[in-house]
């Protein structure tokens, strides 16, 4: 039973630690807070159904469709619509609060949209819904793949971040924005690149969920609130505590559901949420550039 | 004293309405009067402060399930004060923990708020009590509502006028442009918020408590529906949020607007109100009142230039 439950947690965890990159490179770089960040990974989630129970496309081929889809996606809103606020702004405070409002509006838009078109029923399908023997307990094949991809693709871009000249570029412009000018390089074009790369986790994270759990069109912002309080505990701008935060919310999670109560799961997060805010408010593992 | 004068004169008027339109007419004063009085106290703590809470429904709803919990077992008056107290002791618990911290942390916590409260009390009801779903048998018509709301919307306009007249509310203007400025200037940052954001709650959930009735039968899914945070917001905006008559001018004609869309596009409601709600933050950043001013004022300012020439 703890190791089941432990297998669970580490997968649910991963895929939170993917959707919390995301919006810490949004955040972070693209000094966007955007709350309609659930409703993308939402948009991918009915994709993916879409391509798989209509053309027999495979989630992990659907994940290469949305992927670029998302940073299409995400390179286009930041170009029409955040470009306004940010020239408006003049880089000071009012930037967030102009782009909170924004991105509420924008939520209602794309869940409407979903509602339309998708309805508010629970929706999933079933993949590769077999279990696999690993260490002494059985754990589904998708939910499997889903954890070592959103494993790869984590540090595949923390890799990116660290070891790029572009990755170096991207962390300057997190770090200081003001001063990353002066040494060349382009902060709105990185800005907006951060945000389409923000786009493009939501898209994947909104995939590999899909395989494994169920999702309706209203559930975007329980995932963004996630995705927030795991940016926050592990630290804006760190990823390497983003991904272990990912990872402890999961846990968390599923321990409440299996041993206490399958509806008390938000309440377990809002709890870590607090015990952060008022133990250690930079997060876990502090502000870092890495 | 004129202004009081006034002020007299068209409460009065708007107290005799519901006997001049009908049962409709007097549905759409009790959605009206809550309303201006939910976006008034938003912009109370919000305007000033910019702290942009996104939680008004948690509030809202907490104060209407108080009433359906309580509606048989407490008198009336004694149901709105339990409700009210619940909702200060909510927006303490809430301020304490995130106000001393940046404005996105209280932002982002007031995003999930109403969804954890719902998730609550679903939780509660159906493992504790084991009834989702209450029935409040109360006997006050809309006129009653009405009536109650309009007092409570007059008591908050004249709070709302009197902060911006005392210290508190300059304190909190100081907090707004900058908070290192006010720091320095010896405001006590985290309090000066905080009473600011219990009072604006409990409000919120006072509303909540009065418009309880108007439903009869209540469950967590009815009372906690996000559209009403984003009605809250999205008016005190299109008035301006820093104003005192702001809110007020702009949960009229939006409130009308909402009740006709809902009634003619109930599929797309949503959309629209996203769609307009963007429309609010791009064109009319400072609010509708702020847009008329600064229409005048360029001329002004041609007509100074051209007399210092």
């Amino acid at each position: 039973m703890i190791l089941s439950t432990l297998f669970l947690g580490l997968v649910l965890g991963g895929t939170y630690a993917l959707l919390a990159l995301g919006l810490s490179l949004q955040y972070g770089i693209a000094r966007i807070m955007n709350l309609a960040y659930g409703e993308f990974m939402l948009l991918a989630c009915f994709a993916v159904f879409m391509m798989f129970t209509s053309w027999g496309i495979g989630p992990l081929w659907g994940l290469l469709v949305v992927v670029p889809l998302g940073y299409a996606l995400g390179w286009g809103i930041h170009a029409l619509m955040m470009r306004p606020l940010l020239k408006r702004s003049g880089g000071g405070g009012r930037l967030e609060v102009d782009t909170i409002l924004a991105t509420f509006g924008l939520l209602f838009v794309v869940q409407g949209l979903m509602l339309v078109s998708f309805g508010s029923d629970f929706t999933s399908y079933s993949y590769l819904d077999r279990g696999i023997a690993l260490l002494g307990t059985t754990v589904a094949a998708n939910r499997l793949i889903a954890f070592v991809l959103s494993l790869v693709i984590g540090f595949g871009l923390y890799a990116v971040l660290v070891r790029s000249r572009w990755g170096r570029a991207l962390r300057a412009v997190a770090l200081a924005p003001d001063s990353a000018y002066l040494v060349g390089i382009d902060v709105n074009r990185l800005g907006r690149q951060g945000f389409a790369l923000g786009g493009a986790l939501a898209a994947a994270g909104g995939a590999l969920v899909s395989m494994f759990q169920t999702f309706s069109a209203t559930d975007g912002v329980v995932f963004t609130m996630k995705a927030l309080i795991v940016v926050i505990m592990g630290g804006v701008g760190n990823i390497l505590g983003a991904l272990i935060a990912g990872l402890l919310l999961g846990l968390a999670e599923t321990f409440v559901a299996a041993f206490i109560d399958p509806g008390l799961t938000l309440a377990a997060t809002y709890t870590l949420f607090l015990a952060v805010l008022l133990w250690r408010p930079t997060g876990l593992f502090g502000r870092a550039g890495g | 004293m004129l202004y009081l004068g006034i002020a007299a004169v068209s409460v009065g008027g708007l107290s005799v309405l519901p006997f001049l339109l009908g049962d409709y007419g007097t549905g759409l004063l009790v959605g009206l009067a809550g309303y201006v009085t939910l976006a008034t106290a938003w912009a109370m703590f919000s305007g000033p402060t910019r702290y942009i809470s996104l939680a008004t429904v948690a509030f809202f709803g907490v104060g209407a399930y108080t009433v359906a919990v309580l509606n048989e077992v407490l008198p009336y008056p004694l149901v709105l004060l339990c409700a009210a107290g619940i909702g200060a002791t909510m927006a303490l618990l809430v301020g304490l923990s995130t106000l001393r911290l940046a404005g996105i942390y209280f932002v982002i916590f007031s995003f999930g708020l109403a969804e954890l409260v719902r998730q609550l009390i679903t939780w509660f009801e159906v493992n504790v009590t084991g009834t989702l779903g209450r029935y409040i048998f109360l006997d006050l018509g809309a006129r009653e509502i009405y009536w109650q709301l309009l007092a409570l919307g007059v008591c908050t306009i004249g709070l709302a006028a009197w902060i911006r007249r005392s210290r508190l509310g300059l304190a909190l203007r100081v907090i707004g442009d900058d908070e290192t400025v006010a720091a320095h200037s010896g405001i006590n940052l985290a309090r000066s918020k905080l009473v600011l954001f219990v009072a604006s709650a409990t409000i919120i959930t006072l509303v909540g408590a009065i418009q309880a009735p108007r439903w009869v039968y209540v469950e967590p899914s009815i009372v906690f529906n996000p559209t009403v945070s984003f009605l809250t917001v999205i008016m005190a905006l299109l008035g301006g949020a820093t104003r005192l008559w702001g809110p007020l001018c702009g949960a009229v004609p939006l409130f009308l607007l909402f009740e006709w869309l809902s009634a003619r596009f109930p599929d797309h409601f949503s959309i629209l109100l996203g769609l307009l709600f963007m429309a609010v933050v791009y064109a009319l950043p400072n609010g509708v009142l702020a847009a008329i001013e600064g229409l005048r004022k360029p001329k002004r300012n041609g007509a100074s230039k051209e007399a210092t020439a």
